[in-house]
């Protein structure tokens, strides 16, 4: 990154084509920063999981017991929000939060890309649970999924504005999935590269300018800690929220 | 248990010095288990603030996002309807009303959700 880039807050985002491969309808494909770490990601997570676990012991070893927290953390998150039934969804609920995950903490490396920053990545996560949830809860539940929007108990008058609300409500739910994690990554990662970069600004002043640069570095400091924090609980927040939305089409009445 | 361990620390037994044994180390105990529950206590006060600082901060994000998107929504749905039916804007308000009205359902239900969520933990 050359010198004025370390001082923009949007620069870190920017996508840049590593290969591309020629265009379809005037777009340009083309193999991205992006994707590049989206596949560092996947590989990561296939060699963490399947290096830990080679040893197959009875008795785990610590790294082995990583996994199996990793394991148990997502299963009983799925077995208490969506009972024993939304197990058949382990796959893609461990899957979902192991890549957002470790995407998140592979952009808390300096210089490397945070995927999860993008939001038409979460957004095509956010939407790929979003329908899983229509066409298992259709599958499984027939009309009966549309109990959904019924709440019980609700006077006729007030019911077509209810449905309306509750549809509208039920729309909204891939939009503030998708937008909170992109958010919480887009705003974490520019306070931290603001404050990164007053540092740097005011080192420019000389002595009373490195003595003022102490309270921004502390700050930065205390900001990276808290962003690994973050980065842990919005993979959290993902998972526990298609569980949620999981048990929805398992179990369509409120 | 306890009232035993209490009224021997108070008098100390004359009799055998076993119980009188037994007394003194009653009263160890105890002095050991409230200067324990002091730390604790010490320990969760540190910890508190600092906890729930964090927590506001997604528990804001979450509640915001829940919010907007519903008006998002409900703006989009109205506003491609008035393109379809041509009626605009009034496809848009009334929609625009009822993503409000989600949105506020939507923040209502997760807060609740977020609620108990928070008081099953602290019986745990």
């Amino acid at each position: 990154m050359a010198q004025a880039d370390s001082v923009d807050p949007i620069h870190q985002f920017a996508i840049n084509d590593i290969v591309t491969f020629g265009e379809i309808g005037g777009v340009t494909i083309a193999f991205t920063n992006s994707a590049l770490f989206m596949f560092i990601t996947v590989a990561l997570i296939a060699a963490f999981l399947l290096l830990t676990t080679s040893g197959r012991g009875l008795v785990p070893s610590r790294l082995q017991s990583m996994a199996e927290i990793a394991y148990e953390f997502v299963a009983n998150m799925l077995r208490e929000s969506a009972g024993t039934e939304g197990m058949r969804f382990f796959p893609f609920v461990f899957s979902l939060f192991m890549f957002v995950l470790f995407a998140n903490l592979i952009g808390m490396v300096p210089y490397f890309f945070t995927v999860t920053s993008h939001i038409i990545i979460t957004f095509a996560m956010a939407m790929a649970v979003f329908l899983t949830v229509i066409v298992y809860g259709f599958w499984r539940n027939g009309f009966g999924f549309l109990k959904l929007f019924v709440p019980a108990g609700v006077p006729g008058v007030l019911l077509p504005l209810i449905v309306a609300i509750e549809v509208l409500s039920f729309l909204s739910r891939p939009i503030s999935l998708s937008v909170r994690l992109f958010a919480n990554m887009l705003a974490g990662h520019i306070t931290l590269k603001v404050f990164a970069g007053f540092v740097i600004s005011l080192s420019a002043f000389g002595a009373a300018g490195y003595l003022g640069a102490i309270v921004p570095l502390a700050l930065t400091v205390a900001l990276t800690a808290l962003e690994f924090l973050v980065a842990f609980l919005q993979a959290y927040v993902f998972a526990i929220l298609t569980c949620m939305y999981l048990n929805d089409a398992i179990h369509p009445s409120h | 248990m306890e009232n035993d361990r209490r009224a021997d620390g108070k008098k100390p037994p004359a009799a055998g010095s076993g119980s009188k044994a037994d007394g003194d180390l009653a009263r160890r105990l105890d002095r050991l288990s409230s200067s324990l529950d002091a730390e604790r206590r010490e320990r969760a006060a540190a910890q508190e603030p600092r906890r729930s600082d964090t927590r506001g901060f997604s528990l804001g994000i979450r509640l915001a996002s829940e919010f907007v998107a519903a008006i998002i929504v409900g703006t989009a749905i109205g506003w491609g309807l008035d393109a379809l039916a041509g009626t605009t804007p009034w496809g848009m308000i009334g929609f625009l009303l009822l993503g409000f009205a989600a949105g506020v359902v939507n923040v209502m239900r997760s807060a609740e959700k977020m609620a108990s969520g928070e008081s099953k933990r602290d019986e745990d």
